[in-house]
């Protein structure tokens, strides 16, 4: 089901010391809602990402529960506080179980 | 999967219910933007921002079911604000409710016509 599924990230490299940065972040997916009927008339299964979770060494920014009224590959922009260098963590969890994960690192100067 | 406009409203305030558990809900603080006007309604960018929000619950009361997203913001949360984008399978209003730090509520609702719906009928 979960084809091509990459995830996308925009994460500026640096920062200074308390900044508040935003992020954008895309998952190509076709978030299938269940809503749709195939040529047969029969209903197609749900098939999407339900949450998607960004941290910063190891704290939450935010944690996003998705429905399926959210439109094929899944776009968020939002705004995180730097307080110091490190890692963010992008993860997206799929109805079908799979969990997809990226980092990016940024430095603080 | 037509829904009476009656239907609709009742599962929104069920939803907002739900999600408040059953506080009164104000207004202001809150703003949702949205576009008049979608062209496509399979992808209709929407934002939200409260300050001061735990999180907030996103609705599209014409859809054939009304849940869209639940943004949860986190410590490191550098504004209690977010953009997506939404499917709508008509014109409705979409309507927004933040749940404030202090355990209060308020709500933020807007029309958009939707030229084409987004639902793949």
């Amino acid at each position: 089901m979960a084809d091509n599924v990459k995830p996308r990230v925009k994460v500026p490299k640096s920062a200074s010391a308390g900044e508040v940065i935003t992020l954008k972040t895309l998952i190509s997916h076709t978030m299938e809602s269940g809503q749709r009927k195939n040529k047969a008339g029969e209903i197609i299964p749900r098939s999407i990402i339900n949450r998607f979770t960004c941290d910063f060494n190891g704290q939450n920014v935010i944690d996003v529960t998705l429905e399926p009224a959210i439109s094929t590959n899944p776009y968020f922009e939002f705004q995180s506080q730097v307080p110091e260098a490190g890692e963010f963590t992008f993860t997206w969890y799929d109805d079908d179980g799979s969990v997809y994960t990226e980092t990016k690192a940024i430095s603080v100067g | 999967a037509l829904a009476l406009p009656l239907q609709a409203a009742a599962m929104v305030d069920d939803k907002i219910a739900a999600f408040t558990g059953g506080a009164d809900v104000g207004e202001g603080g809150l703003t949702l933007t949205a576009p008049e006007i979608a062209e496509n309604g399979n992808t209709v960018p929407v934002e939200v921002s409260a300050p001061g929000a735990v999180s907030i619950l996103l609705l599209a009361a014409g859809n054939p079911n009304p849940d869209v997203c639940t943004f949860n913001f986190g410590p490191l949360a550098g504004a209690q604000a977010a953009s997506t984008r939404i499917r709508l399978a008509r014109t409705q209003e979409v309507v927004a409710v933040a749940k404030m730090a202090d355990g209060s509520f308020v709500r933020a609702a807007q029309e958009v016509k939707v030229t084409i719906g987004g639902c793949g009928g």
